[in-house]
């Protein structure tokens, strides 16, 4: 029995072609949807057509499930457009949590200190800018110590994430109303000052629009511009990109401004034109959603919005599923987790071959 | 006066969590593992043992419980529980070389989701008709101390006043702390984490130390959740009640700078940052306490920025943490 080949072997693939990847992908989902719904099908005893109707209609059953499935995904999927370029540059960031915080908290401060003292219209452009400036702060510390002293980026962000949660807590007690209730309630309810426009008579419309701009931006930036190209060489390596005459760090650096300014735009959004308050949990985890969402797709900005549709539809759905059978929200996290787990792991397929001993066959 | 007998013992059950988590972390990222997924386990490791308790409990119907299986099946259950989670980790990461970063992210997604799952629907699932899920006669036997430590006054208070796993918390830090310094084994786990290429040409197995190490990690991170819930939350489980001790015990990591042992006076530290809000008089303004919370953090990152202007070698993470490794790589 010695001196046999092992039964399987694993090599790296040379190149793969995009249909092939995303059929991948797509089987991959599909036996991650097959699974959450047996798991779904074993806890409510639905059975699973009944399961995914309650999911779909749970994310669109009705106009007002639509837009708010709508407004949930241009939210999710701004802030994975945001950390992309960050990541294209394996600059793992993960404190997008943190850059929407602040850029919210920048947004509820100009509107809660300037409200009714300037014209509404001058107030959301200095709130607007107030966001911009916050989140690039928060990008810029992690960027300038990354690329002086290659302090690690991963852990950098994590700890900003708490304290902009920190921060907003701050403030949250600072401006409270009442005192001691513990929350700011509605910003300005009855003067709406630096509330974003409602288009068309639809609250989230605006929203919705502005990040769809955004993708295509970004689609183009990553794709076509000088940027987006050293972007793709310093995260392919450091070395052949100073090589070539790319200064690594200005890259860094401007890089993370432009992703922390994107979050905060986020934030902006999130607080000026959707809830028009501040909470320590409005970004809800989304900022950690995103990095999967943005890796799922590849970086690719188009694929994100179908990655984020996914997320977001699975979420809008699980949440039904639970209402009804009241059971405890977090299911949502379950199906998330499961449907991610299958994707991950369908990765190593398109990145590498595995070969049996015997029969030279692929297996996908 | 500041009241340090009351302060510390709060502390150290404060910290305990931490110690565990971060104990756990720094075995995994030695080898080479970036487990974001630590603040998921701890859930899981929670919930676990919760599940197991409560149906003991319900078994039992009343009766007074064996204080072994009292502990022993709770126990089991989160080591099982977050041994999965890690396994979970080690196929998708090692196995199928994924991305670190994202495997941890989704885990912890996953793995809170699943705790707040459970601890809210455990009720319904079995269709038990008690109001919540309590389980003080279990938490009773985890929070047991020595009889005569009351009688000691405040040396009784501030050192033997805590339940066995914070005993244990502490002791599984020191044998980390040997193993990895002192051993054999902790020499060849320290390689892969630094450069698995150089480990894997002089014969060192990267995958099962990898998966070893990852593994009884989370394991370890898992005991940490149990702690929570069952001492410090006297079994009470509350969704989300876990917080984010878990991304703390990672920045205990930071702060410790790899070293368990440091880790062991560190958490307490943590724990007393974590709580010092409570000791602070701040009269009328709430607010500030806000700020103190965000100390630990502050800390932390000024540990991390400290560190890398130094660049003093052996401080560094290791040096492959949060790759993955495939032989044929260049």
């Amino acid at each position: 029995m010695n001196k046999k080949e092992p039964l399987l072997y694993i090599s790296k693939r040379e190149s793969i072609t995009w249909q092939k990847s995303w059929m991948i992908r797509g089987i991959a989902i599909l036996l991650a949807l097959v699974f959450c719904g047996i798991i779904t099908m074993l806890l409510t005893g639905l059975n699973p057509i009944e399961v995914f109707s309650t999911i779909f209609y749970g994310a669109f059953g009705t106009m007002r499930k639509s837009w708010v499935t709508a407004q949930k995904l241009a939210i999710l999927l701004g802030i994975s457009l945001a950390i992309t370029p960050a990541f294209k540059m394996r600059f793992w960031n993960i404190g997008a949590e943190g850059q929407v915080l602040i850029g919210c908290l920048a947004c509820a401060a100009c509107m809660i200190t300037l409200g009714g003292k300037v014209p509404s219209a001058l107030l959301v452009l200095i709130s607007l800018a107030a966001s911009l400036a916050a989140g690039a702060l928060w990008g810029f510390l992690p960027a300038i110590f990354k690329a002086h002293w290659e302090t690690n980026e991963t852990l950098f962000t994590l700890m900003m994430n708490y304290i902009a949660m920190q921060l907003a807590a701050y403030f949250i007690i600072v401006w409270e109303v009442p005192k001691g209730s513990g929350n700011i309630g509605i910003i300005n309810q009855n003067s709406q000052a630096g509330w974003l426009p409602v288009l068309g008579g639809q609250q989230y419309l605006l929203t919705i629009l502005l990040i769809a701009v955004l993708t295509g931006f970004m689609y183009v930036y990553l794709t076509y511009s000088k940027h987006g190209y050293e972007i793709s060489v310093v995260g392919e390596s450091h070395r052949t990109a100073s090589y070539a005459g790319i200064k690594v760090g200005r890259v860094i650096v401007r890089t993370m401004v432009l992703s922390g300014a994107i979050c905060g735009l986020v934030g902006f959004l999130l607080v000026s034109g959707n809830d028009h308050t501040l909470t320590t949990t409005l970004v809800d985890g989304r900022g950690f959603t995103a990095v999967m969402v943005s890796w799922l797709a590849k970086f690719n900005p188009i694929g994100m919005i179908f990655t984020s549709l996914l997320l977001v539809v699975l979420e809008r759905g699980a949440t039904e599923i639970s209402s009804v059978f009241s059971l405890n929200h977090s299911f949502a996290d379950i199906l998330t987790g499961i449907i991610l787990f299958f994707i991950i792991g369908s990765d190593f397929f398109t990145n590498y071959q595995v070969h049996f001993r015997k029969a030279k066959k692929e297996v996908e | 006066m500041f009241d340090f007998v009351s302060f510390i013992p709060r502390a150290v059950m404060q910290g305990t969590p931490l110690l565990f988590g971060s104990t756990g972390e720094i075995l995994t990222e030695k080898s080479g593992n970036l487990n974001l997924g630590i603040p998921g386990i701890m859930y899981v490791g929670a919930i676990s043992g919760v599940i197991g308790s409560f149906f003991y409990e319900q078994s039992m119907a009343g009766q007074p419980l064996n204080g072994f299986w009292a502990i022993a099946i709770p126990m089991a259950c989160s080591l099982l529980g977050s041994l999965l989670m890690g396994l979970l980790y080690c196929f998708l990461t090692v196995t199928l070389r994924a991305n670190q970063n994202v495997t941890g992210l989704a885990l912890t997604t996953f793995g809170v989701g699943f705790g707040n799952f459970f601890g809210g629907s455990l009720i319904k699932l079995a269709h038990s008709d008690v109001p919540s899920v309590a389980l003080p006669a279990t938490s009773a036997f985890f929070s047991k101390h020595l009889p005569f430590a009351d009688n000691l006054g405040w040396f009784g208070k501030i050192f033997l006043s805590y339940g066995f796993l914070a005993y244990l918390a502490i002791i599984i830090a020191l044998i980390a702390s040997y193993i990895l310094n002192h051993t054999r084994a902790g020499l060849h786990l320290r390689s892969v984490g630094e450069s698995p290429a150089t480990a894997d040409a002089a014969g060192i197995n990267v995958t099962r130390h990898k998966y070893l190490a990852t593994c009884i990690g989370s394991m370890i991170a898992g005991l940490g959740g149990l702690y929570y819930v069952m001492d410090y939350a006297c079994g009470i489980w509350s969704n989300n009640a876990f917080g984010d001790r878990g991304w703390l015990a990672i920045a205990l990591v930071i702060f410790t700078i790899w070293r368990p042992n440091i880790s062991i006076l560190a958490s307490i530290l943590f724990g007393g940052l974590y709580i010092l809000y409570l000791y602070i008089p701040t009269g009328t303004q709430m607010e500030v306490k806000e700020l103190y919370k965000m100390l630990p953090y502050v800390i932390t990152l000024l540990v991390l920025i400290v560190v890398s202007l130094r660049k003093k070698r052996e401080d560094q993470p290791p040096a492959s943490l949060g790759l993955s490794y495939f032989r044929e790589d260049r």
